[in-house]
C-alpha cells in the first residue's frame, strides 16, 4: 500500500490531499464572502461588472457568446443560399423572412442572393471567427497562460469589445437600408461597390468600427505578452497557443490599416463623389457616370488583399494554437517539433505580407509580377506544412484520449490538409487561370475555415469550458455534434472541387444552372450539398443545447464538484488557477513562477504523469497535479 | 529552505523590481533633463531652417517635378529623422521598439512596392 | 500572503505590473510599448494613402503641381506652427519630469493653442478651395489632398481632445501618481510627434510637387 503524502502546514503535519481540500474550501468561502460583501468597496455595480467589464475573462465570454451568435446568423444566411442553390427558383416559406422585396412569394431574387453572399462572408469572417478566435479565446486564455493578473490595458480591452459590438449591430442594421445591404461580395470590388445602394456605405462604416476594435485588441495582446509574462516564462516556454496569438496580433496590427485607408477612400468615392477607384469613361446602364474619372479599380484590390491575405492567417493561427494545446494534452506527450513550429509561425506571419496578389492573377498583371507572387505563395506553404506535420507526428506514440475536444482537434488535421493542398493549384498562376472565381476556390477556403478553424473553435470550447464555468459539456452529445458535423461538412464542401474543375463560377445565384457546361454537375451535386447543409444545421442543435444548458447551470452556481480545477490534467498555467472560473480579481491567488516548458507530460525519470509549468524543479514532482507547489513551499516555510 | 526565485535565471530578478523599477534606466538627473531641453531647441531651429529650405527650393526656385520630388523627400527625411530621433527619443530607445519599427519599415516598403509593381509590369510586357 | 500577492485579490482596480515603472528586461513601461505599436499601425495607415497617391499619380495622364491650386504660404506657416507644437509638448514633458506641474501645464496649453491655430488655418484653406469651386470630386489630386489632410486633421483633433483631458479632469492624477501622469504626457507626446512627422512628409508631397 502506498504511503499517503504528508506536508507541514505551520506547526502541523497534514495529509497533502486533506490540506488541498481545506485550501480549496477556504478559498471558495473567501471568494463567496468577497462577492457577498456589500461594504467591501470592490463590489461593482451590475453595469460595470457585466456590461462594461474590464476583466479579460468576462470580456472573453462577451466576445465568445456574441461571436457564436453571429456565426449562427451567418450560418442561417448560408442555409437560405443553399436552398436557392439546391433548388433554384423554388419558393420556400422560410425565404419570406427576408421580406417581400427580397423574396416575393418565397422565391429568392438574384439581388437578394448577392446580399446573402456578401453578408455571409463578412459576418462569418469579421463578426464570427476573428472575434471568437482572438477576442474570445485570446482574451480569456492569454493572460492566464502567461501567468498575468489581466491584460496590460483592461479599459482598452473593454473599449475593444464595445467597438466590435456596435460595429456588428451596424452590419446587421444594414439589412434594413433602402436597396438592401452590401451586395458586392465581402471583397467589395469597385466599380460595382461604388455604384451599389446605400447598404454598402453602412458596410464600410461598420468595417471601420471592426478594424478599430481589432487594432485596440492587438496592441493589448502584444504588450501583455511581452510585458506581463510571469517570472521564468521565457519566450520558448510559451504554450504554442500564445505564440500563435502573438503573431496573429502583429498581423492584425500592421495589415488592417491599409484596409481602413481603402475603406475611407471607397467612402469618399460613394459619399463625396471622388474617383479613387472609378476609371474614366465609365458607363452604367447606358448612362455615363458624371465623375472626374482617372481612378483605378485595381488600387482597391491591392489595398484590400494586402489586408485580406494576412487576414486568412489570422483565421488559422489561433486555431492551430488551440489544436496544438489539445493534442499535447490528450496524447500525454510534448509537441513534436515545438521549436520548428514556433519559427514556422513567425516566418508564416512575415511571408503573409508578400503574397497578396495571388488573389489578383487574372487582373492583367505582367508575368514578372505574377511569377514573383507565385513564388512567395509557394514558399509560404512550407511553414504551414511544417506546423501541420509537427502536429501529425505529435500523435505518434501518444496515449491518445478520444474525448470530444480531441476528436475535433484530430479532425482538424486532415481537413486543414485538404484545404491547404487545394490551395496549391490556386497559388500557381497557370492553373489559377482555370480555377479562379470558381467553386474550387470556395471549396478550398471553406475547408481551411469550416472543418478547419471552426472545428478547432469547437475543440477549444469543449476543452476550456470547464475552466471558464466549472462544468464539463456533456460528452455524449459532444460526440453526436462531432460526428454529424464531420460527415455533413465534408458532404457540403468536397463536391465543390469537382464543380470548380468543371467550370462552375462562384457567386451565381442559381448555382450554375443557366450555363450549359455547368448544368449537369450543378444539378447532380447542389441538392446533395444543400441537404448536407441542413444536416449540418441540425448537428449544431445538440451543441447549442449543451452549451447553454451548462452555461446557465454554471451561472446559477451549480458547479461540478468532482471536477477540480484541472480536469484534463494539463500542464499550462491557465489550469494553475485553483478555482474554475479563475478569481475575478487577478486570476491567481499567487502569481505563478514558471520553471519548466509547457508540455511536461510523461517525462522520463519522473514519477508524476504530468508536471505543471509552475512546479519548482528542486521539488519532487507531485503525483497527478493537485496542490500548487509554490503554495506548498510557502506553507512549508511558515 | 528553498527559494523559488533562486531556481530561475540568477541575476534577473523581475518580480523583485515590480512596482519599484530600475532607477537608473528611467530617471534622469535634473541636469540631464535641462541639457536635453537645450537639444530640443537646437532641433527646433534645425527643423525651421530645413522647412524654409524645402519651400525655397521647390516653390521659390520652381524646380522641375522630378528634381523637386528628390530634394523635398531628402529634406523631409532629414526632418523626420530629427523629430523621431530627438523629440521621440528614438536614438536612445530600447531594442523591442527598434524591432517593431524595423518590422514596420519592411512592411511599409512592401506597401510602397505596390504601386511600383502595378505600373512597372503591365499585362503583355 | 507573500510579496507576489500585490496583484491578486482585494483591489477594486487591479494593479497591473509595469504600468509606471519599466520592466527590467525590456526597459519599457506598458504604455510606451503600447503607443509605439499604435504608431506602427498608423505608419501603415498613412503609408497606404501615400501608396495610393503614388499609384494614382503615376497612372494619371496629367497631374497638377500642388501650388497651382493650394496656398503654399499658409501651409508653410502651418508647418512651422506644428513643429513649434512638437517642441512645446516635449518641453512640457521635461518640466513634468523636473516636478514642475505649472510649467508643464503652460507648455501643454501652448501645444493645444498651436494645434487650434493649425486647424483654423486649415479651415481657411478648405473654405477658400470650396469658394473657388474646388471640391474632392473635382479631380483626383484634390480628392487625395482633401482625404489625406482631412484624416491628418482628424488626428490633430484627436490629439487636442487628449491634451485637453490631461489639462482638465486628467490632471487630478498628478496629485496621487505624478510619475504615471508624466508617463501619460510622454505617450501623448509621442503620438503628437508622429502627427507632426506625417505632416512633414505630407506638406512637400501635396504642396510642392
Amino acid at each position: 500500500m502506498a504511503l499517503r503524502r504528508q506536508i507541514r502546514v505551520g506547526s502541523q503535519w497534514m495529509y497533502a490531499d486533506e490540506a488541498h481540500k481545506a485550501l480549496r474550501e477556504a478559498l471558495r468561502v473567501m471568494e463567496d464572502e468577497k462577492l457577498a460583501d456589500a461594504h467591501g468597496g470592490h463590489h461593482l455595480p451590475w453595469i460595470r461588472r457585466y456590461v462594461f467589464s474590464t476583466d479579460h475573462k468576462w470580456i472573453g465570454i462577451q466576445y465568445g457568446v456574441t461571436a457564436l451568435l453571429f456565426l449562427l446568423l451567418g450560418f442561417c444566411l448560408m442555409i437560405l443560399m443553399r436552398l436557392q442553390l439546391g433548388w433554384p427558383g423554388q419558393a420556400f416559406s422560410i425565404m419570406k423572412v427576408l421580406g417581400e422585396s427580397r423574396a416575393p412569394g418565397g422565391v429568392l431574387l438574384p439581388e437578394a442572393y448577392n446580399q446573402l453572399g456578401a453578408m455571409h462572408g463578412t459576418i462569418m469572417i469579421f463578426l464570427g471567427i476573428v472575434p471568437l478566435a482572438v477576442g474570445a479565446f485570446g482574451n480569456y486564455l492569454v493572460p492566464l497562460q502567461i501567468g498575468a493578473p489581466d491584460m496590460a490595458f483592461p479599459k482598452l480591452n473593454m473599449a475593444s469589445y464595445w467597438c466590435y459590438f456596435p460595429g456588428g449591430l451596424l452590419m446587421l442594421a444594414s439589412f434594413t437600408a433602402p436597396g438592401g445591404t452590401a451586395q458586392s461580395g465581402w471583397t467589395s470590388y469597385p466599380p460595382l461597390s461604388v455604384i451599389a445602394s446605400q447598404g454598402q456605405t453602412w458596410w464600410l462604416v461598420g468595417m471601420v468600427f471592426l478594424i478599430t476594435s481589432s487594432l485596440l485588441g492587438s496592441v493589448n495582446f502584444i504588450v501583455t505578452i511581452i510585458q506581463l509574462r510571469a517570472k521564468g516564462l521565457s519566450y520558448m516556454r510559451f504554450p504554442f497557443f500564445v505564440h500563435a496569438q502573438f503573431v496573429t496580433s502583429f498581423l492584425l496590427l500592421l495589415a488592417f490599416p491599409p484596409l481602413e485607408a481603402a475603406a475611407v477612400l471607397q467612402l469618399m468615392d460613394r459619399v463625396a463623389g471622388t474617383s479613387f477607384f472609378l476609371p474614366s469613361g465609365l458607363v452604367v446602364s447606358g448612362q455615363a457616370l458624371a465623375n472626374a474619372g482617372g481612378g483605378n479599380p485595381l488600387l482597391w484590390q491591392h489595398l484590400f488583399w494586402f489586408l485580406a491575405h494576412p487576414e486568412v492567417y489570422v483565421l488559422i493561427l489561433p486555431a492551430m494554437g488551440i489544436v496544438a494545446e489539445i493534442i499535447a494534452n490528450n496524447t500525454r506527450k510534448p509537441l513534436w517539433g515545438y521549436k520548428s513550429m514556433v519559427f514556422a509561425t513567425i516566418f508564416l506571419g512575415f511571408m503573409s505580407f508578400v503574397v497578396w496578389a495571388h488573389h489578383m492573377f487574372l487582373t492583367g498583371m505582367g508575368t514578372t509580377i505574377s511569377a514573383f507572387f507565385q513564388t512567395t505563395t509557394m514558399i509560404i506553404s512550407i511553414p504551414s506544412v511544417i506546423i501541420l506535420s509537427s502536429l501529425f507526428i505529435s500523435l505518434w506514440g501518444g496515449a491518445i484520449r478520444f474525448n470530444t475536444p480531441m476528436m475535433f482537434a484530430l479532425a482538424f488535421l486532415p481537413m486543414f490538409g485538404i484545404g491547404g493542398l487545394t490551395g496549391l493549384p490556386l497559388g500557381l498562376a497557370a492553373t489559377d487561370i482555370h480555377l479562379h472565381d470558381t467553386y474550387y476556390v470556395i471549396g478550398h477556403f471553406h475547408y481551411v475555415v469550416a472543418p478547419g478553424t471552426i472545428f478547432a473553435m469547437f475543440a477549444g470550447i469543449y476543452y476550456w469550458f470547464p475552466k471558464a464555468t466549472g462544468r464539463k459539456l456533456n460528452e455524449f452529445w459532444g460526440k453526436v455534434h462531432f460526428w454529424i458535423s464531420f460527415v455533413c461538412i465534408n458532404g457540403i464542401f468536397f463536391p465543390m472541387f469537382a464543380q470548380g474543375l468543371a467550370g462552375v463560377s462562384r457567386r451565381l445565384y442559381d448555382g450554375g444552372m443557366q450555363y450549359a457546361h455547368a448544368k449537369q454537375i450543378a444539378s447532380q451535386t447542389n441538392p446533395f450539398m444543400s441537404i448536407c447543409a441542413i444536416g449540418l444545421l441540425a448537428a449544431q442543435v445538440p451543441f447549442i443545447f449543451n452549451f447553454f444548458y451548462n452555461a446557465i447551470a454554471a451561472a446559477a452556481g451549480r458547479r461540478d464538484e468532482g471536477l477540480g480545477s484541472n480536469p484534463w490534467h494539463a500542464t499550462t498555467l491557465e489550469w494553475a488557477a485553483t478555482t474554475s472560473p479563475p478569481l475575478a480579481h487577478g486570476n491567481f491567488e499567487v502569481l505563478p513562477v514558471v520553471y519548466r516548458g509547457p508540455y511536461e507530460y510523461s517525462v522520463p525519470g519522473e514519477t508524476a504523469e504530468f508536471i505543471p509549468q509552475h512546479t519548482p524543479v528542486t521539488e519532487p514532482a507531485l503525483r497527478g497535479g493537485g496542490l500548487l507547489p509554490a503554495t506548498a513551499v510557502a506553507m512549508r516555510e511558515n | 529552505m528553498t527559494d523559488p526565485a533562486a531556481a530561475v535565471e540568477p541575476g534577473v530578478d523581475i518580480h523583485e523590481h515590480a512596482g519599484i523599477g530600475d532607477p537608473n534606466a528611467h530617471h534622469h538627473s535634473p541636469e540631464q533633463i535641462r541639457r536635453e531641453m537645450k537639444v530640443y531647441l537646437a532641433v527646433f531651429a534645425g527643423l525651421a531652417v530645413l522647412t524654409a529650405l524645402t519651400v525655397g527650393a521647390c516653390y521659390g526656385l520652381n524646380l522641375p517635378v522630378h528634381q523637386a520630388i528628390i530634394v523635398a523627400l531628402i529634406i523631409a527625411s532629414v526632418k523626420g529623422f530629427l523629430v523621431a530621433g530627438f523629440f521621440m527619443h528614438l536614438l536612445s530607445e530600447k531594442k523591442v521598439i527598434y524591432g517593431i519599427l524595423i518590422l514596420t519599415v519592411i512592411f511599409f516598403i512592401f506597401l510602397m512596392a505596390l504601386p511600383i509593381s502595378h505600373h512597372a509590369n503591365p499585362f503583355g510586357s | 500572503m507573500d510579496a507576489h500577492a500585490h496583484a491578486s485579490v482585494g483591489h477594486a482596480e487591479l494593479e497591473i505590473p509595469y504600468n509606471v515603472h519599466p520592466r527590467p528586461d525590456t526597459g519599457l513601461y506598458n504604455g510606451k510599448l503600447g503607443v509605439w505599436l499604435f504608431l506602427a499601425s498608423e505608419v501603415m495607415l498613412f503609408g497606404a494613402l501615400f501608396s495610393s497617391l503614388i499609384l494614382l499619380r503615376t497612372g494619371a495622364e496629367s497631374w497638377p503641381r500642388g501650388y497651382e491650386f493650394l496656398n503654399v504660404k499658409l501651409a508653410t506657416f502651418n508647418t512651422f506652427i506644428l513643429i513649434l507644437s512638437s517642441v512645446t509638448v516635449v518641453m512640457a514633458w521635461s518640466h513634468l519630469r523636473l516636478g514642475n506641474l505649472k510649467k508643464g501645464r503652460i507648455y501643454i496649453s501652448a501645444t493645444v493653442l498651436c494645434a487650434l491655430i493649425f486647424l483654423t488655418a486649415k479651415g481657411f484653406e478648405y473654405s477658400h478651395e470650396f469658394q473657388e469651386g474646388r471640391f474632392p470630386k473635382t479631380n483626383n489630386f484634390l480628392a487625395i489632398y482633401f482625404t489625406m489632410t482631412g484624416l491628418h486633421g482628424l488626428h490633430i483633433l484627436g490629439g487636442v481632445i487628449v491634451f485637453l483631458y490631461f489639462l482638465g479632469p486628467g490632471a487630478k492624477m498628478w496629485a496621487k501618481e505624478p510619475e504615471r501622469y508624466t508617463n501619460r504626457i510622454e505617450i501623448a507626446g509621442l503620438y503628437w510627434h508622429f502627427v507632426d512627422l506625417v505632416w512633414i512628409f505630407l506638406f512637400p508631397i501635396l504642396y510642392l510637387m
